[in-house]
């Protein structure tokens, strides 16, 4: 009978180990995708564009954003020109 | 061909080598005939947990480096004969642990054994490198607590970057995740880290639940694999482990919390 008010207490230690983690570690792993597969992307769309469209290295930002729950790849293409329109492919 | 084995966790002290015997043990005593290999270079000590210390005459380093032929390195174990001990050198540069090397031997290796068991060193250097690269499925032993599930999620970033299975693309290698020293009662209370929460945290399948238990210190006293005392409640649990490594269903069995007494409760309960 006392479980149940133990589990709805959030201030355990263990529910702060808990926490701790989980931002801790959301961090780290993106940190450890990021170096190493971000450039290739960048890579690849600029390749894929350049078939279509004259592009400079430096118009593609792409970044990610961590959260807790989900993090989020953000990808800025810049367009020059005076017809092509300036786009913003949110990912 | 024989299975290949790591058993790693990054931080030390969490019960890599206590686990390395008992799970080489426990596959032996199922009729699997078994290795199991110390890679920590300079700072053995599976030699003495499985209680053939003053047996040792060769090792992992002799073998590589031409002065000994592996079955004169090897240890047979005096309780289960199919089970044997290839033991780290003592004394020797842990650079002397070449790839090209360690493939020799856990090639040959493999064609002997059902199971091939590395232990691996604390750590993410050459040693613990060594010990995961050519594995076909890792143990990944964590205890509930901060420190070490940190250390768990970067070995097993790790097992999917730096092993032989991951460079040429080939399956995976299949984490299992071995949460020892678990105590239910501090878990009740909300002073440890439960199941639930580390298994969401690190998201691989769990082999095993080995609670905090004196057998273990009292094995490694002795010299003796702790499933070989039978009795007590982390032998079973790591029985029940090794049969889930050989692919069996079992049931887990989760250490329920005493429940206090009459007494203590009005005692309060203070430890």
């Amino acid at each position: 009978m006392f479980g149940f008010f133990r589990k709805a207490r959030p201030d355990t230690s263990a529910g702060a180990a808990r926490d701790r983690l989980q931002i801790l570690l959301a961090h780290e792993r993106s940190g450890r995708a990021g170096p190493d597969v971000l450039p290739l992307i960048q890579r690849d769309i600029l390749e894929s564009i350049k078939r279509h469209m004259r592009i400079g290295d430096d118009n593609v930002d792409i970044r990610i954003e961590p959260g807790d729950d989900f993090s989020t790849l953000e990808i800025n293409i810049e367009l020059p020109g005076t017809s092509a329109p300036r786009a913003t492919v949110p990912g | 061909m024989g299975k290949i084995i790591v058993v790693t966790s990054g931080k030390g002290g969490v019960g890599k080598t206590t686990s390395t015997a008992a799970i080489g043990a426990g596959l032996a005593l199922r009729g699997k005939s078994t290795c199991v290999i110390d890679f920590d270079v300079g700072l053995r000590n599976l030699d003495m947990i499985m209680g053939c210390e003053r047996r040792v005459v060769f090792d992992f380093i002799n073998v590589i480096q031409g002065e000994a032929k592996l079955n004169q390195a090897l240890i047979k174990d005096r309780r289960l004969d199919n089970l044997s001990i290839l033991p780290a050198s003592q004394t020797r540069d842990k650079d002397a642990l070449t790839q090209d090397g360690v493939e020799k031997i856990l090639d040959e290796l493999r064609e002997q054994f059902d199971y091939v068991v590395c232990d691996s060193p604390a750590g993410i250097e050459r040693g613990a490198q060594m010990a995961m690269y050519f594995a076909d499925e890792a143990v990944v032993v964590t205890n509930p607590e901060v420190s070490s599930v940190r250390d768990s999620d970067r070995v097993l970033g790790l097992l999917s970057s730096k092993t032989r299975r991951a460079e040429t693309g080939a399956d995976p290698v299949k984490p299992h995740l071995l949460l020892t020293r678990y105590d239910a009662n501090r878990v009740a209370k909300g002073e440890m880290l439960p199941l639930d929460d580390i298994l969401e945290i690190l998201a691989i399948p769990l082999l095993g639940i080995i609670p905090e238990s004196t057998a273990v210190l009292r094995a490694s006293n002795v010299g003796s694999p702790v499933v070989l005392d039978g009795k007590s409640t982390a032998a079973k649990a790591y029985e029940d482990a090794v049969s889930r490594l050989m692919g069996e269903q079992i049931e887990m069995r989760i250490q329920k919390p005493e429940r206090p007494g009459l007494f203590q409760r009005l005692m309060g309960r203070e430890a």
